[in-house]
């Protein structure tokens, strides 16, 4: 069931344009990323929905209401801030249970709640502390258990993450989400960062520029980029320049070998060039009997561990792929010819847009 | 090398020469009641004035006002402009300054002139009117401490993150006001508040032009017809002042980081 409408949302300042056109409907429980660089409007569409900025067009509903007009206080959002945003002159448990007081509530239920909440960030034993005297990470647990004390209809969290050290921020990550899943809210949570939208969405909406580029689940935005720019921007992709030779067939050269792709492309006409994107992890080296093959020479290769990056030019296209370190055999070296093999499904064609 | 040294500890001592000696030389002064022999009489006969006494209450209570009238005009001013109206601020900040470039005695004939007894809002006409007629008169005069003190204090927390954390979870403003805001720039209040009294205390031009029996015209009376008890007077003011200077220092210093309160 729909939850959260943004229908048709536009924010402009002055004769800037910061956000073009937002239409997404949100499942109740479903956690949505907004994923993009800086600067394309992704705080300001969060804070249209928070109330704190309103919308030039457009309007926003919650389950059927139109709260377009309401004010931040009277929305019933809870929001998480990449700066914490805790009251200073108040401890933690002071801190999660303001807006338990906001809303009337009777000092007993205010003391279970609180307790409660505590236990659910694994904090207990720091009631008493004053946000200063806490980390980063703590900090962070505790304005997210203060967001979420009140049960409010919507989370929202603007790049809760981005402050903290990696290690912190992959734990309190999945922290985060199984909170979200056991409480079943509805989730906004912007980020600039691929792999936390990846591993922790229902779906993601990838912006750029103030547009939506595309909505889709991790899956979808991962392996079927809509755009050129969702597919340099989420993940390491291969860009092939490929001239089409038989459209229906989905017959294509790439410097001078022929391939092909799965789906055919219509609408193409002969001759003409197209963009075709290749993730690292389809390439394998050798090629395959059934499926394409290039042939190219490594120009690079990159020991990461486990993993083994090499690098291959074909002609003046450059590709990427991964290979899984093998103790028994040492990796190839700069220079050597390779044959390359990847399924025709795995090659997709991408829109300039 | 030594030599360098020399010429910032002659400036030192002469510095200290020339507020030093004054004091010393009134302190010792004010001892010399009796003849032959150093006493504190002036200091007693001060004390025991009830004149002294009741200026002296009388100056406290309107120093107060002056102070919860001005912290209630000033936080609540400087933190709407700081939210909302960042641009206004300079000018703002130019209106706090006014009344250091304004003498006091233009204010006040300025009063005079608005409110006299024949007036559309006659607050000199009884002597409740004009108490609080002068304390309005006391929060201008504060106006460019307690400004300046409240809004460097609010540019120490992020007003606006923490104003929104609120507002998403219900709070109108004045409970953010008053859970929020005061208790984070306490450290400032305090400070100017400090000020504020030492500036009330001593303050003569407005409590004699409108008449009221505060500290200072009491001040100018003694001075005028007594022989060593403005020494003493003077000593005590002096002490008061520092009294108040200490308790900036000791409550200037915040509770929650140890970290002294910038002015
Ligand atoms: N109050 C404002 N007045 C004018 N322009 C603004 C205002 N707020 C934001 N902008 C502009 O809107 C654009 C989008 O800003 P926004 O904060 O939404 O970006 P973002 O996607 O959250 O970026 P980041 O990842 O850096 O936080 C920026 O170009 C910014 O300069
Ligand atoms: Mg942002």
């Amino acid at each position: 069931m729909t939850f959260l409408v943004l229908d048709g949302l536009q924010k402009i300042y002055g004769t800037h344009q910061v956000v073009q056109r937002f239409d997404l409907s949100v499942e109740r429980g479903e956690f949505i990323s907004f994923l993009g660089s800086s600067g394309c409007g992704k705080t300001t569409t969060l804070r249209m929905v928070a109330g704190f900025e309103t919308p030039t067009v457009g309007t926003i509903r919650v389950d059927g209401r139109d709260v377009t007009q309401l004010a931040p206080n009277q929305r019933k959002v809870g929001m998480v801030f990449q700066s914490y945003a805790l009251f200073p002159n108040m401890t933690v448990a002071q801190n999660v249970a303001f807006g338990l007081k906001v809303a009337g509530k009777s000092p007993a239920e205010i003391k279970t709640r609180v307790g409660e909440m505590l236990e659910l960030i694994k904090l207990p034993k720091l009631a008493d502390r004053y946000p200063y005297q806490m980390s980063g990470g703590q900090q962070q647990r505790v304005a997210l258990a203060r967001a979420i004390a009140t049960k409010p209809q919507i989370l929202l969290l603007d790049e809760p993450l981005s402050a903290l050290d990696a290690k912190i921020r992959v734990s309190l990550r999945d922290d985060i989400r199984t909170l979200q899943r056991e409480l079943g809210i509805t989730t906004i949570y912007v980020t600039h960062d691929q792999e936390e939208a990846l591993s922790m969405s229902d779906r993601i909406v990838v912006m750029s520029e103030g547009r939506m580029e595309q909505v889709g689940t991790p899956f979808e935005i991962y392996n079927r980029p809509a755009t050129r720019f969702v597919a340099s921007f989420v993940g390491h992709l291969n860009l092939l320049k490929a001239t089409v030779v038989a459209p229906s067939e989905g017959r294509i050269t790439v410097n001078g070998q022929a391939i092909r792709t799965a789906a055919a492309l219509n609408g193409v006409p002969v001759g003409a060039p197209l963009t075709l994107a290749l993730r690292p992890e389809a390439i394998r080296i050798g090629a395959s009997e059934t499926g394409n093959r290039l042939d190219g020479t490594i120009s690079d290769v990159a020991f990461l561990g486990a993993i083994v990056r090499i690098r291959v030019q074909v002609g003046d296209n450059r590709l990427s792929l991964d290979t899984f370190n093998n103790p028994g055999s040492p990796p190839p070296a700069r220079g050597e010819a390779v044959h390359l093999g990847f399924s025709p499904e795995d090659l997709h064609s991408v829109s300039d847009a | 090398m030594k030599r360098a040294r020399l010429g910032p500890w002659i400036a030192v001592i002469l510095g200290a020469i020339y507020f030093l000696v004054p004091l010393i030389a009134t302190f010792e002064f004010s001892l010399r009641v009796r003849r032959n022999q150093y006493s504190f009489d002036a200091y007693a006969n001060v004390l025991g004035d009830p004149h002294f006494q009741a200026s002296f209450l009388y100056s406290t209570l309107i120093a107060f006002a002056t102070i919860v009238v001005g912290v209630m005009l000033v936080v609540p001013t400087a933190y709407w402009v700081q939210l909302r109206l960042p641009k206004l601020r300079p000018v703002i900040e130019f209106i706090t300054l006014l009344p250091l470039v304004v003498p006091a005695i233009v204010i006040v004939f300025g009063y005079l002139r608005i409110y006299n007894s024949s007036s559309w809002l006659p607050l000199t006409g009884s002597p409740a009117s004009t108490n609080v007629l002068l304390v309005f008169g006391y929060v201008t005069l504060a106006l460019p401490y307690l400004y300046r003190s409240v809004d460097t204090g609010l540019r120490t927390i992020d007003v606006r993150t923490l104003t929104e954390a609120a507002e998403s979870l219900g709070a109108r403003w004045p409970r953010i006001l008053f859970t929020i805001i005061f208790p984070n720039v306490r450290v400032a209040i305090i400070g100017g508040a400090f000020l504020t009294f030492a500036i009330v205390i001593g303050e003569f031009t407005f409590a004699a032009l409108l008449d009221r029996p505060a500290f200072g015209p009491y001040l100018q009376l003694v001075g005028a017809n007594r022989a060593y008890e403005p020494a003493a007077l003077s000593i005590i003011a002096f002490a008061i002042t520092w009294a108040c200077m200490g308790l900036i220092q000791i409550f200037g210093r915040d509770r929650r980081t140890g970290v002294a309160a910038r002015p």
